[in-house]
């Protein structure tokens, strides 16, 4: 499906020259310093740095989550900076799935339910097809009918994943998804991850600060003190910690 | 979408109620009003249908004055016998029989006091025989000067046998009468009494003598048609021979307008329990408004996340207004079926008060049903949309992380409360100065629903000082400082639900500020003014005044130490084709030296039989001066012309116009209502009072009293007046309680964590709920306190209007005031018990791992 398409819109997501600034005087604090970057389509990128690297902002922005001070973020065709509510509804709707920490399932419906609940709110009826081979990846068959506090952590997360699939986002955010996880369920819900880009074309960006984690991804993008400081492809649990590792050191001697 | 909100809605049932609980209560009141109306309309209706059932064709003089039911009794004018010959040789009538019957025939009961209806009246009639609907229970029809019969539950009610002696009051004699009585009759159907009404039977002469005044006339003439002939042509034949100056009906038109003239009174009640019904609801709003408030602020991180997995704001403000809405649906359900128990039980007290009124099964009219939705839903709907309005704002990003609600700026909200109290007080200035151009009341109550919810929307920012002030004295130890902090902490929340119990102790103190001023300044006036130390008078418990015998007034003249008596006669007259109330006065002098009526012109202190006094309102919105002559038409005899022969200052204690006592023969009640009393100076009131007493020996419906006793009695009325508004109105208070019980226990939800932390660290059980009951209380004497300022403010307002109508004392109850501050903590205390208790029980490591 992108054979044909250019290197532009390859990316499933860009961000050019980002600044984001909270507050004013005193109390300002620049959160990104001008990060320009491409989540390519069909890749699994984890954005890893340091408490108040900046790494969850520079998320919240790409997803349209939060407005940008200076520059410009798209997501697939569509930019995403000056879109008002009911385009950046629209967003959310067609081309954008999230994953979080604490899972967000509505306690009040079944798992089933609140796998479908995306597609419910945009009106949409599901692809008996694709939602019987999402059931099938995260494994929750025998579990549809349950509410999120008969279920585990991870399979709570499993159910969250299955419903950022479910539409087939152009891209799913994923905000330290493992961060509430055993290790071992850690590891179901990022092998499943990673599986649903190789299977399925899926595009993820990933925000953690676990080199674990960041190991699944097919490149690590480091960030620290609001700018991109480093980039790591095909990644090791091992590399990423060094990285991470020199990363705290300069910022002590920085400090 | 649809099916989330349905089963988060579910989810919070109880929350739900307690917000649903104040639409219940309103919708309560709506289709309670409507169905005791309803119900009693057509209880009434079948009275009348029942009493004129026997008619076919009814023929009555037309009166000289008409009366609507607001001022009081239409009195017959009477048909001369003659014409009920006439009517029989109209062709089709098979018989017409000429029948007396009139108000004001009281029976003395075997305890010496005189049987009161409570609202129906107490007909004198003559006896024409049985009939289908008459039956004689015991005994026999009156056949000589002296023998009665009266209805079986006027003689259960007044304990009398057959062959007893009775005593009775007639329309035309306020001395006791002794009769026999030879019989009790009831009614078809095995009943005691149609709707209450109380019925004498005399001999056809002593009850034209007695009760209309005049030999060989009737009060109407009953005619029952021949065979095949219908009534509406029988009535059209009849009139036709008759001329003008009779009304012909048939009996079903009869009944129809009888039972149209009480249903106009009814209206007025329906009209009183809506005006209650709107209090409820207005309170009810606040609460709803509260409740969706914080189910929203509750939900943030729910809502953010629909909005991050693509819901549009349209679609939570539509899953918000459909909560609303489900909320307003199931409370409208409960409160139209609480409003039937309240309609049907009412209706039935009602009857029983009226002498056991025969109620017709009890109805639900479609006004109730459409007036109930309508009421519930849209209040919900519209108390919820803020909050929906707010649920739309909330950014996604707070999905994912734990955004605190920044406090937000009060400047909005003030400008908005201050502009809305700024329209509500121009509304209330133009309403309350005369300036609103017909919409008086409309503008009004428009002016005190825009003040109410100004000051609300103000109350975020008085309550900070306020309610700090307020804490201050629970200060003394750690608990109590924690909940006035907390009752600080959420000054929007702390408003609002201080706002609900505002409007309600708002309304009750303006009430009894207007009142209490108004018994203040009558006293005062009647205190200062009247002249007199004894005075003669009853507790009207019908639509007829007590009177008593005249001959009592020449007696007491005559008693020592007594220098003045005056008898007072009041009737509705037309005084040049304009209706108006008239008096007269026994001694006309006592204008002057009782009620202290100062001369504008002419000379106010006697009259001749042809002239009349006026007050100078009178002659001023009439164009009379002395020397004007008058055309006068009394509810009986003859149009006369008077000659205005003096002027007086218009007060409280005046009439508009005084005629000479000669006329009062021709008054619809013509015996004095009222006697006053003066003593010379030196006179002890205790010795003339027994004597005075004795002299009403046969006038057993009035007693006289010294005349602090009579003031007292007559502001007695606004009492009785005041504890029935402020019964209602404490209704308002209670949904208020269910307000402040709703927003603590969200307090103590949303601070689960917190309070284990507090435990955690070493709060007793017992110091949780102090610090909870602290807050509540804090909240609730907040309200009370703007409450009884906005009520002040507010019934000073209308007193201050009310000035020239002699309301001229502003008396503002510290008492009641005191009262509702303490009142407001109790209210507190008893709210927290539930959140409180909740509070202690959390347990101490769940909380503090709660997520």
């Amino acid at each position: 499906m992108t054979a044909t398409v250019g290197q532009q819109a390859q990316a499933a997501a860009r961000a050019n020259d980002v600044w984001k600034v909270y507050g004013s005087g005193e109390a300002q604090v620049i959160a990104l310093r001008g990060v320009s970057a491409e989540f390519e389509r069909g890749h699994f990128t984890a954005i890893m740095g340091p408490s108040g690297s900046g790494k969850s902002t520079l998320m919240h922005c790409l997803a349209g989550l939060d407005s940008v001070t200076r520059g410009t973020v798209a997501i697939g065709e569509t930019t995403v900076t000056g879109l008002g509510d009911s385009g950046l509804t629209k967003l959310r709707r067609d081309k954008v799935g999230f994953i979080f920490q604490q899972f967000n399932l509505l306690p009040t419906l079944t798992a089933k339910e609140n796998i479908l609940l995306p597609l419910s709110i945009a009106g949409r009826k599901p692809d008996p097809a694709w939602y019987d081979t999402v059931i099938d990846t995260v494994g929750l068959r025998d579990r549809l009918d349950h509410r999120p506090a008969q279920l585990s952590g991870g399979q709570q997360q499993r159910v969250a994943c299955a419903r950022a699939l479910v539409s087939r986002p152009e891209v799913i955010f994923a905000d330290e998804p493992t961060g509430n996880l055993d290790s071992r369920s850690g590891a179901e819900v990022l092998n499943f991850l990673r599986n649903s880009v190789r299977e399925h074309n899926q595009t993820i960006v990933m925000v953690t600060h676990d080199p674990t984690a960041a190991a699944y991804a097919d490149r690590v993008v480091f960030l620290a003190d609001g700018q991109i400081v480093s980039e790591l492809i095909e990644p090791t649990a091992d590399t990423v910690l060094d990285t991470m590792k020199k990363l705290d050191t300069s910022a002590e001697v920085g400090n | 979408m649809f099916r989330a909100t349905l089963k988060s809605l579910l989810a919070r049932k109880v929350r739900l109620i307690l917000s649903g609980l104040a639409v219940v209560l309103g919708v309560m009141f709506v289709s309670g009003a409507f169905v005791l109306t309803d119900t009693l309309g057509r209880s009434f209706d079948s009275v009348f249908a029942d009493g004129f059932s026997e008619i076919d064709v009814n023929v009555a003089a037309k009166p000289k004055v008409e009366v609507s039911e607001v001022q009081g009794e239409q009195t017959a004018n009477p048909v001369p016998a003659t014409v009920v010959d006439r009517v029989k040789q109209v062709p089709g009538v098979a018989s017409a029989t000429g029948i007396v019957n009139a108000d004001g025939a009281r029976v003395i009961g075997s305890n010496g006091k005189v049987v009161t209806s409570f609202g129906p009246p107490q007909l004198g009639e003559n006896w024409t025989g049985e009939s289908e609907l008459l039956q004689l229970r015991e005994g026999r029809g009156p056949q000589a000067e002296d023998e009665i019969v009266i209805n079986k539950s006027l003689a259960t009610a007044a304990k009398l046998q057959v062959g007893q002696k009775v005593g009775v009051l007639t329309a035309f004699e306020s001395k006791k009468r002794d009769f026999t009585l030879v019989g009790i009759l009831g009614y078809s159907g095995d009943r005691d009494s149609i709707g209450g009404v109380n019925e004498v039977f005399f001999t056809t002469p002593v009850a034209q003598r007695l009760m209309l005044g005049a030999p060989d006339a009737f009060s109407s003439i009953t005619v029952r048609a021949a065979d095949g002939v219908s009534d509406e042509t029988l009535r059209d034949d009849v009139a036709r021979t008759l001329g003008a100056q009779y009304e012909v009906k048939t009996g079903e038109q009869v009944a129809a307008d009888a039972a149209a003239s009480l249903k106009e009174g009814l209206s007025f009640f329906n009209k009183i329990l809506l005006g209650f019904a709107a209090v409820a609801l207005l309170v009810g709003t606040f609460l709803i408004l509260n409740t969706f408030s914080i189910i929203v602020a509750q939900r943030t991180r729910e809502l953010a996340l629909m909005r991050a997995i693509g819901a549009s704001g349209r679609q939570i403000i539509g899953s918000v207004v459909l909560e609303a809405i489900a909320v307003g649906l199931i409370a409208s359900v409960l409160g139209l079926a609480a409003g039937i128990g309240v309609g049907a039980l009412l209706a039935f007290l009602f009857g029983k008060l009226a002498g056991g009124l025969t109620l017709a099964g009890i109805g639900v009219p479609a006004a109730a049903v459409i007036g109930s939705f309508a009421v519930g839903l849209v209040i919900t709907v519209v108390a919820a949309l803020l909050p929906a309005l707010r649920a739309s704002r909330i950014p996604p990003i707070a999905a994912m992380q734990d955004v605190a609600t920044p406090d937000r700026p009060l400047t909005k909200i003030t400008v908005a409360g201050s502009v809305v109290t700024g329209i509500g007080a121009v509304l209330l200035f133009l309403g309350l100065s005369g300036n609103a151009g017909g919409q008086t009341l409309p503008t009004i109550l428009g002016g005190v629903l825009f003040a109410f919810i100004g000051v609300a929307l103000l109350t975020p920012l008085i309550s900070r000082p306020v309610v700090s002030l307020l804490g201050a004295i629970f200060s003394w130890s750690v608990p109590g400082k924690l909940g006035r902090l907390n009752s600080g902490r959420n000054p929007r929340r702390t408003a609002i639900t201080a706002a609900a119990l505002m409007v309600g102790i708002a309304l009750v103190t303006g009430v009894t500020v207007i009142l209490d001023s108004a018994k203040g300044s009558i006293s005062a006036l009647a205190d200062d003014t009247i002249k007199a130390e004894l005075v003669i008078s009853g507790v009207q418990g019908g639509p007829r005044p007590p009177s008593f015998d005249p001959g009592v007034l020449d007696r007491a003249k005559t008693l020592p130490g007594v220098q003045m008596v005056d008898g007072e006669y009041g009737d509705m007259a037309k005084l040049n084709g304009e209706s108006t109330w008239v008096a007269a006065s026994s001694d006309v002098a006592s204008l002057r030296q009782i009620f202290g009526a100062k001369p504008t012109a002419g000379d106010i202190d006697r009259l001749s039989p042809t002239q009349m006094l006026v007050s100078s309102d009178t002659a001023d919105s009439r164009g009379l001066s002395v020397g004007s002559t008058v055309n006068v038409q009394l509810t009986r005899g003859e149009a006369r012309t008077y000659t205005v022969s003096g002027i007086y200052e218009s007060s409280q204690l005046t009439n508009p116009v005084v005629l000479p006592v000669t006329a009062a023969k021709d008054f619809a009640i013509p015996q004095p209502i009222q006697g006053f009393i003066q003593l010379a100076p030196g006179t002890r009131v205790a010795d003339v009072q027994p004597q005075v007493e004795t002299l009403l020996a046969d006038s057993p419906e009035v007693s006289v009293a010294d005349r602090a006793e009579f003031i007292k009695q007559q502001t007695s009325q606004l009492d009785g007046l005041l504890t029935m508004i402020q019964i209602l109105l404490a209704l308002a208070i209670v949904i208020a309680v269910l307000g402040i019980i709703n927003t603590l226990a969200l307090s103590v939800l949303e601070r689960t964590r917190e309070l284990g932390l507090l435990r955690a660290i070493g709060l007793r059980r017992g110091q949780t709920m102090g610090m909870i009951t602290v807050e509540a209380v804090v909240i609730s004497v907040f309200g009370a306190l703007l409450g009884v300022v906005v009520g002040s403010g507010l019934g000073a307002a209308v007193v201050e209007a009310l000035k020239d109508e002699g309301i001229t004392d502003l008396i503002l109850p510290w008492g009641q005031m005191g009262v509702f501050l303490g009142l407001a903590a109790i209210i507190g205390v008893v709210a927290a018990v539930l959140p409180a208790v909740r509070a202690a029980r959390i347990n101490v490591l769940g909380a503090i791992a709660h997520d």
